[in-house]
């Protein structure tokens, strides 16, 4: 399942920074079994950026959440898989092993900055935490540990904004220290999980590049949990797509734009707003996303996909390779790359 | 922050002005007269009862009796003189003491076993601790607290002769353990049930996921990112009970011989001792005016969302 990237630079040899291998999550809930992640593997080198596609429970988040350990456990259960961190797999590590790795080797950013950093602490404090925790800082030196960092991330006059509170700060100001502290320590690897969902589009442009190029200086592996093709296309080295908890298509980023190689995947892309076909309506993929304590059998995505046929329904679609790295899970991917099969009209 | 201390100190002057004018009018309008009510069954002195009331100045309008009864406190420090001729001050000086270091155990006892209890619970929810300190906190609630009391003074200073069974004029901090306790077992269950509901719902939040997610020991994100966020119903809980045991201790009181300020008070309001109640109740409304300022510069100092409002 390695994933060989179209661009040369990127393909780094020996062991890669993140492996997941056949990952399995699922929640105990009253109501029953819910399996928000069944079977996903990908890998990580240094220095790529994989981006992780998909609607809203279809496991993207749960799993970057089980790779940097901080699901809830229970609800959460891992029954199966393997999450390979620079080789050692971080299921088998103690809880205090893995807390070590947090911060300083692995690290996350989340979506909105607001409700995810303390309200009650400066960000210097916030910031500084770091340094005073993993590294033994005193309180002074900390502090002007934040300071640089919020100089890093380019925010005016942090000497004196070191002090206020996430509160009095822009959102992109926000989520500019969210980013800060995911590179305190300058960890190998840093999942961002939909970083620029709530911000501005104006805004949204400034902070991915700030992201992508810290990624690039400091030469880290990022995992970009996006449900916005838009925003992957300019940083991504190689992309996953993910549907009711598995992955249905990996590719390189912009073979994946040419062909999408998944009917799911053909879907998303059609649904992107275009200025050039103003006036008509946009498409929408018909349904809902699955309830993930009755996941449909066969693919998951019969239900809404236009060229399902009945083999859909009962057969679990193994992944087909493509070429070039390239993996679609569906039983007609050939076929829906080289847009050979015709969709059923509903 | 210097003026939003200002503005609240000037808040606190009509509703000290009100509190204290309802007070008087409710005391004023009490049934009976006073003065013929010390003379009990007998037939009272007319010539005497007349000049008594003229002498305290019970004739004169309400809203003259409440102006010089203000004018006296602000002017002279003056709460008036009781039935007996002496200066209420002297009473008060003597009772609030008291039920001051008697509340002051039972606070102590709610904060200290309140919040760990809150904790605990909060932290093991769902978990048989939890389980156990629900049981605790409603059965401290369902029971009267003269049942509690009665059963803890038997148990512990008879049976078990641990301590006095009674308090005393001295009121010696040793003495005011047990009672301190019964009158904080109430406070304790509520301040328990507000901190774990607190702790629950913060246990939620965003930014503790970001403190585990920045590798913080699990010690560190609940004594530092957690218990900070949730302290403000707690403390709000607790500077309302500061003025609550103080004058409300009445059973307590009765129970354990202390004699304090919720004794002193009942004991006033059935002889009609208007100077008195009023007196004792216009401080303990300063007690809690004080208190709700404290509560809320506590506010600002904990959440900075409300400083810079």
């Amino acid at each position: 399942m390695t994933i060989e990237t179209s661009d040369p630079v990127l393909v780094q040899p020996g062991v890669p920074l993140l492996e997941v291998e056949d990952l399995h999550v699922e929640f105990h809930t009253r109501d029953g079994v819910a399996k928000a992640v069944n079977g996903v593997s990908y890998k990580v080198h240094p220095g790529e950026t994989l981006a992780v596609l998909g609607e809203s429970g279809s496991g993207k988040s749960v799993t970057a959440q089980a790779v940097m350990g901080i699901l809830d456990m229970p609800p959460a259960r891992i029954p199966r898989g393997a999450i390979k961190f620079q080789g050692r797999d971080l299921l088998k590590m103690s809880n205090e092993e893995r807390r070590k790795l947090r911060g300083q080797r692995m690290a996350m950013i989340f979506q909105d900055s607001l409700s995810a950093l303390n309200p009650v602490y400066s960000v210097g404090f916030q910031l500084g935490e770091m340094f005073r925790v993993h590294r033994g800082m005193s309180r002074k030196d900390a502090k002007a540990k934040a300071v640089e960092l919020m100089d890093l991330v380019k925010i005016p006059a942090a000497r004196t904004r070191v002090n206020d509170y996430p509160h009095q700060f822009s959102g992109g100001m926000r989520q500019r220290i969210m980013i800060a502290m995911a590179l305190a320590l300058e960890p190998d690897l840093i999942i961002a999980d939909e970083p620029t969902t709530a911000l501005d589009v104006t805004v949204q442009a400034q902070v991915m590049g700030l992201l992508a190029e810290l990624q690039r200086e400091f030469h880290m592996g990022l995992i970009l949990i996006t449900h916005d093709l838009g925003v992957v296309a300019d940083v991504a080295d190689n992309i996953v797509v993910m549907y009711a908890g598995r992955i249905v298509e990996r590719a390189p980023v912009h073979a994946i734009y040419r062909q999408p190689g998944h009917p799911y995947t053909k879907g998303l892309l059609a649904s992107i707003p275009r200025l050039d076909l103003k006036g008509q309506d946009l498409y929408a993929i018909k349904g809902l996303p699955p309830n993930l304590m009755r996941i449909p059998s066969g693919c998951a995505f019969n239900p809404r996909c236009p060229y399902a046929r009945d083999v859909c329904t009962t057969e679990l679609p193994a992944a087909v390779p493509l070429g070039t790295g390239r993996e679609s899970a569906c039983h007609f991917a050939q076929a829906v790359l080289e847009g050979e099969v015709a969709a059923d009209v509903h | 922050m210097g003026r939003y201390v200002a503005r609240r100190l000037l808040q606190m002057i009509p509703v000290f002005l009100g509190t204290t004018f309802l007070i008087y009018v409710m005391v004023y309008s009490l049934p009976g007269d006073p003065i013929s009510a010390l003379y009990g069954d007998k037939a009272a002195d007319k010539v005497f009862v007349a000049s008594k009331r003229k002498e305290l100045g019970l004739d004169d309008p309400l809203v003259v009796q409440y102006f010089n009864y203000l004018k006296n406190i602000v002017l002279h420090w003056d709460f008036g003189k009781a039935f007996n001729g002496q200066p209420v001050w002297n009473e008060m000086k003597r009772v609030f003491p008291i039920s001051l270091k008697l509340a002051t155990v039972a606070i102590g006892f709610e904060i200290v076993v309140g919040v760990a209890l809150g904790v605990l619970s909060g932290l093991r929810r769902g978990k048989f601790a939890d389980r156990i300190v629900l049981v605790i906190t409603l059965l401290i609630i369902s029971i009267p607290i003269f049942v509690l009391g009665r059963v803890i003074q038997w148990t512990v200073a008879i049976k078990w002769d641990l301590t006095k069974p009674t308090v005393g004029g001295e009121a010696h901090w040793a003495d005011l353990m047990m009672p301190g306790f019964v009158l904080g077992a109430l406070a304790v269950a509520f301040l328990a049930r507000v901190t774990r509901t607190s702790i629950v719902e913060n246990l939620r939040a965003d930014y503790i996921r970001t403190a585990t997610a920045k590798g913080l020991p699990r010690r560190r994100v609940i004594t530092v990112h957690l218990l900070r966020n949730s302290m403000i119903p707690m403390v709000t809980l607790i500077g309302t009970d500061l003025g609550t045991l103080m004058g409300g201790a009445i059973v307590t009181e009765g129970i354990f011989n202390v004699p304090g300020v919720g004794y002193t008070l009942f004991q006033a309001i059935r002889l009609k001792e208007g100077p008195t109640v009023i007196g004792i109740v216009t401080v303990l409304v300063l007690i809690f005016l004080a208190c709700s300022l404290i509560v809320d510069l506590l506010y600002a100092v904990l959440d900075p969302r409300i400083r810079y409002a």
